[in-house]
């Protein structure tokens, strides 16, 4: 899995740093919320989400070409997210915007014929999609 | 409030793009408490052949558009510039950028916009340079364009490179749209104001919209709908207000949000008068 924090430049400094460096805390401090309430509130829609990540998954595996599926730059990209879910501590949502960018930094030398973005970056040898 | 509607709300909606919805939906805004819009020029789902085609866009914008609003009692303003999405053809684009000008001037004008990149490319870059320049040259606030998905963290980072080499320009002067949350601690860094984009799927749902005002504060940011042609909510800013309210923040802080900090980004062109 790519680490969340080894990308060099600002914008892939360590997370629980930046929060830091602004005088922010980062996790949930300004939520006027309590957590019993935010469960109360959120947890039914979430727990439908999950359920359908998981039908999802289960409609990849029920294809003739599974494996087709699973070797794309999409579902691997999911996969490191959910690892990404389970394995941080805080700053989730950024981690896994970052897990989904392009980390590259030179301008594509053309974007003739492109108009769509895909959700996740196939990679530097990715760039005709 | 399921709906968000509550007239007793002030929003000012300063990203939609009006000439892709109905009559039906000025009435839903008016009727909801929101009386001032900003449009930004986009990309119209096609691209556009000739710069005669950008004049009658540019012209609906100024004249067609504000007019329609009127009679709901809504102010119109729009931001006048070629979609990033249309900059791949650089000949067409000179030819439009040569233009641009001639409606900057206009009295509902308030900047050059959305600026930016799509897809990251070298040509989109040079003619996000040009009309940088362009603002530079005249001092127009500047409304930016990042693009979407797996291309917005880099075309953020490159949008803000390059916007800072020209040094005419004041950062304050320029709002980053579609910010979420890993670049919009770079861009508050920066100086730049932030907009928050509340759209289905590729953008900020209400709720993670809330959370970002709650981690980064409510200073220089504001939100939209940016409502198109597309599957989106010209009432989304309002769903959004609802959800503030719902997990107790104060009525002055939605205010903030919503209506004054809009207010006070805009009001720095001289042409801008919010109802």
């Amino acid at each position: 899995m790519r680490s969340i924090v080894t990308y060099t430049g600002s914008a892939f400094r360590p997370l629980h740093r930046e929060g830091e460096k602004r005088g922010i805390r980062m996790s949930g401090d300004k939520s006027p919320m309590p957590a019993k309430k935010v469960l109360e509130v959120y947890f039914l829609e979430n727990r439908a989400r999950l359920l359908e990540i998981a039908s999802f998954l289960d409609r990849i595996d029920r294809t003739k070409d599974p494996e087709t599926g699973k070797a794309d730059f999409r579902y691997r990209a999911l996969m490191r997210g959910l690892r990404i879910l389970l394995e941080s501590e805080g700053n989730r949502t950024k981690a896994l915007q970052i897990n989904f960018s392009d980390l590259s930094r030179e301008p594509r030398q053309s974007a003739a014929g492109l108009k769509r973005a895909y959700g996740a970056w196939e990679g530097p040898f990715g760039e005709n999609h | 409030m399921a709906h968000g509607r509550d007239p007793s709300v002030k929003i000012i909606e300063p990203h939609i793009h009006m000439v892709s919805r109905t009559t039906d939906d000025y009435q839903a805004l008016a009727i909801s408490g929101i009386h001032t819009v900003t449009e930004p020029a986009f990309w119209a789902g096609f691209d556009r052949g000739t710069a005669e085609g950008f004049r009658d866009y540019f012209n609906q914008l100024t004249v067609c558009e504000p007019a329609r609003a009127a009679k709901f009692g809504i102010k119109h303003y729009c931001w006048i510039c070629l979609n990033p999405k249309e900059a791949e053809d650089l000949n067409l684009a000179e030819e439009v950028l040569e233009i641009i000008p001639d409606y900057l001037d206009r009295p509902t004008v308030v900047g050059v916009g959305e600026i930016g990149l799509n897809k990251n490319s070298r040509n989109e870059m040079k003619v996000l340079e040009k009309h940088v320049a362009i603002a530079a040259e005249r001092n127009e606030l500047i409304l930016v364009h990042t693009p979407h998905l797996e291309d917005k963290l880099k075309g953020t980072l490159l949008i803000m490179d390059a916007i800072l080499s020209e040094k005419r320009i004041n950062p304050s002067r320029v709002i980053i749209d579609h910010g979420e949350e890993h670049t919009i601690g770079e861009i508050k860094d920066k100086g730049f104001w932030v907009g928050l984009t509340l759209y289905p799927n590729s953008k900020c749902s209400p709720a993670r919209a809330v959370d970002i005002i709650e981690t980064y504060g409510s200073d220089c940011i504001w939100m939209n709908s940016a409502a198109d042609w597309d599957i989106s909510d010209p009432l989304a800013t309002l769903k959004a207000a609802n959800e503030m309210r719902m997990r107790g923040h104060s009525e002055a802080l939605i205010r903030k949000i919503f209506y004054d900090n809009p207010k006070a980004f805009l009001s720095q062109s001289p042409k801008f008068e919010a109802s």
